[in-house]
């Protein structure tokens, strides 16, 4: 009695999960909640929350609803408790009701292909019918043969009573698209987890010509990365003309055991892996009261360039021509104010930037020019002489996202899995047909009647012109046949 | 000739067609059909020239700044799909071609009523809300040959499900026997607030100078009507869109006999709304999902981190997801999952437009 009750429960619990109730249920949570998410900002400061919540709820009311928000976890609402389990229930829904219904898919799939009664094959969803007079039955057969195999039939035939039958299916395994598409998305939770529990994602924000060996989490714990990253320079470059950036790119060296192992620029979408350690370009900066080296070449006119690396209020000489400078100023970003043409800086990130010379010339007074280093012609002297202001070296960072992530390799798999399985799923049907060859009259005599009936999985519409077209091309083989005779 | 040019007469052909598509749900004159279509090809012919110079043109501006860059990646950086002026276009190329293959293939010349409004709304959408139609130079993270595909697949499946909310909007009339039917309401709602917001855009766009239509969606956005200083306007604004709303209830009752008389069925509006779905679906999984998942991965390091644009695209897999099964597993059938497939556009919508445009995350760079 007691295992009758527990096998029960088992399969009311089992039916519970395997449900399309369920699914529907599970969809429209997921689906509503995650709105939540979106408009709550995640993970941020608690004052911006608080300032979104006063515009809806007013500004005495904000803190309550603001600690009830944060007790139901919309704060950071796609790890709370909650959310997960409609993810796991999810995943569980996915898998029992794939359990529940392989086994009736499969069958369905294995059905032993057998010739159909003539009046069976009348019932089918699309049927056609045709008559030839004077055509013979081995003729006709050989037409609907040949044309069911231009659609890449592979087709089966059988002879009975003075009747042929030819059949044929394609696609049976169409079937199964589903389930793989329902497995892809399996995969992608196990690499999900495998990443969440094995891998790690941090950041790290790496003066010019600094080193590291370990990365931060968001809460400020240290990773250690295993081996040394350095940062040889970070570089924004933009646009002719404009200040839209058209590259981040920062160098980074990989030290291990005292030896520079490996070397890369890495960009945006060009990221640094070492040992199973990716590091992304994801933003940069300016270090506050940093105290840069300014990278000037100089070129005397008609001769060598020679590259000089300097600090604030040193001078410097092109070789040659009597003529010195001492950097006297800096600015990120210089441009001229729209309203008073005056010089200004309009940006604290170094989006144009300009070192600011005083010039010593033979039998001039000193005066007091600028060079940008994105436009390369403000460095042009009298007599051809040059002075290109290279970069401002060690004055900002280049932040990255630092990461390690074991589970991704099986996200790329189940990714190429989804295709497949939606691939199949949607685009492939189940066919069959079937094509009845006899003569109206037994003994092989009177005209020779076809019919023909075929049903599909799904895409009825694409399959009735398949048919029509296997149709039209034998019949109109057989005519021309009669015609010849 | 420019690509605005030829992109403009494509705009004023859609426009002229949907009038006549207009005209021949009323008149039910077979001429009329024809030159509505006609008008449609010849605004698609005209578009998709738009479409290649202005890819052409994106191609030389891209060389010019990376002149070391070879053919294939040029094209893949050049391709216009990059910001919303370009990619709102893209939708309405699609759209109309969706709606092309589904005329010729069901024979069914009526759809264009319903889907070419859609296409009316986006380029309305595109000049009032004051987008930059400028060639843009593209920004680091766009760099990727992922942006093509990505984008390309997820607006063909964006318009596929335009498509299918077209006709799911065309069944519903044709189903309702009366109009206090739910769905009905739930119809004149979603309709009548689509254009609502269009027109209060509208005016938005005609109050403002050049420099401020810039900013229209971010500062100024219904600022002239339901968010006005004023609560006069404020006032007015909503009761003339309550009034609207109303008309909107009473007549639209009247399309559902306009649409029996063209002998469209309910059981191809049926079909016409699944079958787009299982076309937009794959594509939109497959483009929009996956391959920016893979592509977040790889200039960011993560493949999915919840932000407001991943997020809201999968609440619109959930619901399309959701009218799959309900159809094949729970046997769903008419309104019901007609209603899924409105609501799942617009979700599309605010995927699109809403998290551009309202919230905030890492896709902020749509916005330009």
């Amino acid at each position: 009695m007691a295992e009758k009750d527990k096998k029960d429960l088992f399969e009311t619990i089992w039916s519970m999960l395997a449900s399309v109730q369920l699914a529907v249920a599970v969809f429209i949570v997921l689906a509503l909640s995650s709105i939540i998410g979106t408009i709550v900002e995640q993970q941020a400061e608690p004052a911006k929350n608080l300032a979104l919540l006063a515009k809806f709820f007013g500004d005495s009311a904000a803190p309550t609803v603001y600690n009830i928000f944060a007790k139901l976890g919309f704060m950071d609402m796609y790890r709370s408790w909650w959310f997960v389990s409609f993810l796991s229930l999810f995943s569980i829904n996915l898998i029992v009701c794939s359990i529940d219904r392989f086994p009736k898919t499969w069958k369905l799939v294995n059905l032993p292909f057998k010739p159909l009664a003539e009046h069976v094959i009348k019932t089918l969803p699309v049927k056609k019918e045709i008559k030839f007079r004077t055509a013979s039955s081995a003729a006709v057969k050989d037409e609907f043969l040949n044309s069911l195999k231009a659609s890449r039939y592979h087709v089966l035939e059988s002879t009975e009573d003075n009747a042929t039958q030819l059949y044929c299916q394609k696609g049976k395994y169409s079937r199964l698209g589903v389930y793989v598409v329902h497995l892809s998305i399996i995969l992608i939770f196990v690499g999900a987890i495998i990443g969440a529990r094995f891998g790690f994602g941090g950041h790290l924000n790496l003066p010019e010509g600094q080193f590291s060996d370990v990365a931060y989490t968001s809460d400020g714990g240290e990773i250690p990365l295993g081996f040394t990253v350095k940062c040889n320079w970070y570089e924004t470059s933009y646009y002719e003309g404009l200040d839209t950036p058209m590259e981040f790119q920062s160098e980074l060296v990989v030290i291990e055991n005292g030896r520079e192992v490996l070397t890369k620029a890495i960009q945006v979408n060009d990221p640094l892996t070492y040992k199973g350690i990716t590091f992304y370009q994801s933003s940069y900066g300016m270090l506050p009261n940093a105290r840069g080296q300014f990278i000037i070449t100089v070129t005397p006119s008609g001769g060598r360039p020679e590259t000089l690396r300097l600090m604030f209020g040193d001078s410097f000489e092109i070789p040659g021509t009597g003529i010195s400078g001492t950097i006297d100023d800096f600015s990120p970003a210089l441009g001229s104010d729209r309203r008073t043409g005056n010089l200004t800086t309009y940006s604290e990130n170094m989006v144009n930037p300009a070192v600011g010379v005083i010039f010593n010339m033979p039998g001039q007074d000193a005066f007091k020019g600028w060079i940008f280093k994105r436009y390369p012609q403000t460095g042009m002297l009298q007599g051809g002489h040059s002075i290109r202001f290279d970069d401002y070296w060690g004055a900002e960072y280049t932040g990255l996202q630092v990461s390690r992530d074991p589970g991704v390799w099986l996200i790329y798999i189940a990714c190429i899995i989804m295709a497949i399985g939606l691939y199949v799923a949607f685009f492939m049907s189940h066919k069959k047909i079937w094509v009845h060859v006899a003569h109206e009259s037994p003994g092989g005599k009177g005209p020779v009647r076809i019919s023909l009936g075929g049903n599909t999985s799904r895409n009825k519409f694409a399959f009735e012109k398949e048919i029509d077209h296997i149709f039209t091309r034998a019949s109109q083989a057989v005519e021309a046949r009669q015609a010849k005779k | 000739m420019s690509s605005s040019a030829f992109f403009n007469i494509s705009a004023g052909a859609y426009i002229a067609a949907l009038v006549i598509y207009v005209i021949y749900l009323v008149t039910r004159n077979k001429t009329v059909g024809v030159s509505a279509t006609t008008m449609t090809i010849f605004g698609f012919v005209s578009q998709t020239i738009a479409f290649l110079i202005r890819w052409s043109n994106s191609y030389t501006f891209w060389m010019t700044s990376n002149p070391s860059s070879g053919l294939v990646e040029a094209l893949l950086r050049a391709a216009p799909l990059r910001n919303l002026y370009e990619s709102l276009i893209f939708f309405v190329w699609s759209l109309i071609m969706i709606h092309l293959i589904i005329e010729f293939k069901y024979k069914i010349r009526s759809l264009g009523a319903f889907v070419t409004p859609i296409a009316a709304l986006a380029l309305l959408f595109i000049d009032i809300s004051g987008t930059s139609k400028e060639i843009q130079p593209l920004i680091p993270a766009l760099q990727s040959n992922w942006l093509l595909f990505h984008v390309l697949l997820a607006f063909l499946g964006y318009a596929a499900f335009g498509v299918s909310f077209g006709a799911a909007a065309a069944y519903i009339v044709m189903v309702t026997e009366s109009r206090k039917e739910k769905t009905y309401i739930f119809w004149s709602l979603i309709i009548g607030i689509f254009i609502i917001v269009l027109v209060a855009m509208g005016i938005d766009f005609m109050s403002l100078s050049a420099d401020e239509r810039k900013n229209l969606i971010q500062s100024h956005f219904l600022k002239s009507t339901f968010r006005s200083e004023s609560g006069g306007v404020v006032a007015a604004s909503v009761v003339i869109s309550i009034a609207f709303l109303f008309a909107l209830w009473q007549m639209g009752f009247g399309l559902k006999k306009v649409l029996a008389s063209l002998s469209v069925t309910t059981t191809m509006l049926e079909e016409i709304e699944y079958k787009s779905i299982a076309i937009g679906f794959p594509l939109f999984t497959l483009g929009g999902l996956l391959m920016g998942a893979i592509w977040a991965n790889s200039a960011w390091g993560k493949y999915w981190s919840w932000d407001p644009k991943e997020t809201w695209s999968l609440i619109t897999w959930f619901v399309y997801a959701l009218y799959l099964h309900a159809r094949f597993i729970g046997g769903w059938r008419g309104k019901r999952v007609a209603i899924l497939s409105v609501i799942g556009f617009v979700a599309v919508i605010f995927t699109y437009l809403g998290v551009n445009l309202v919230l905030s995350g890492l896709h902020a760079y749509g916005s330009g």
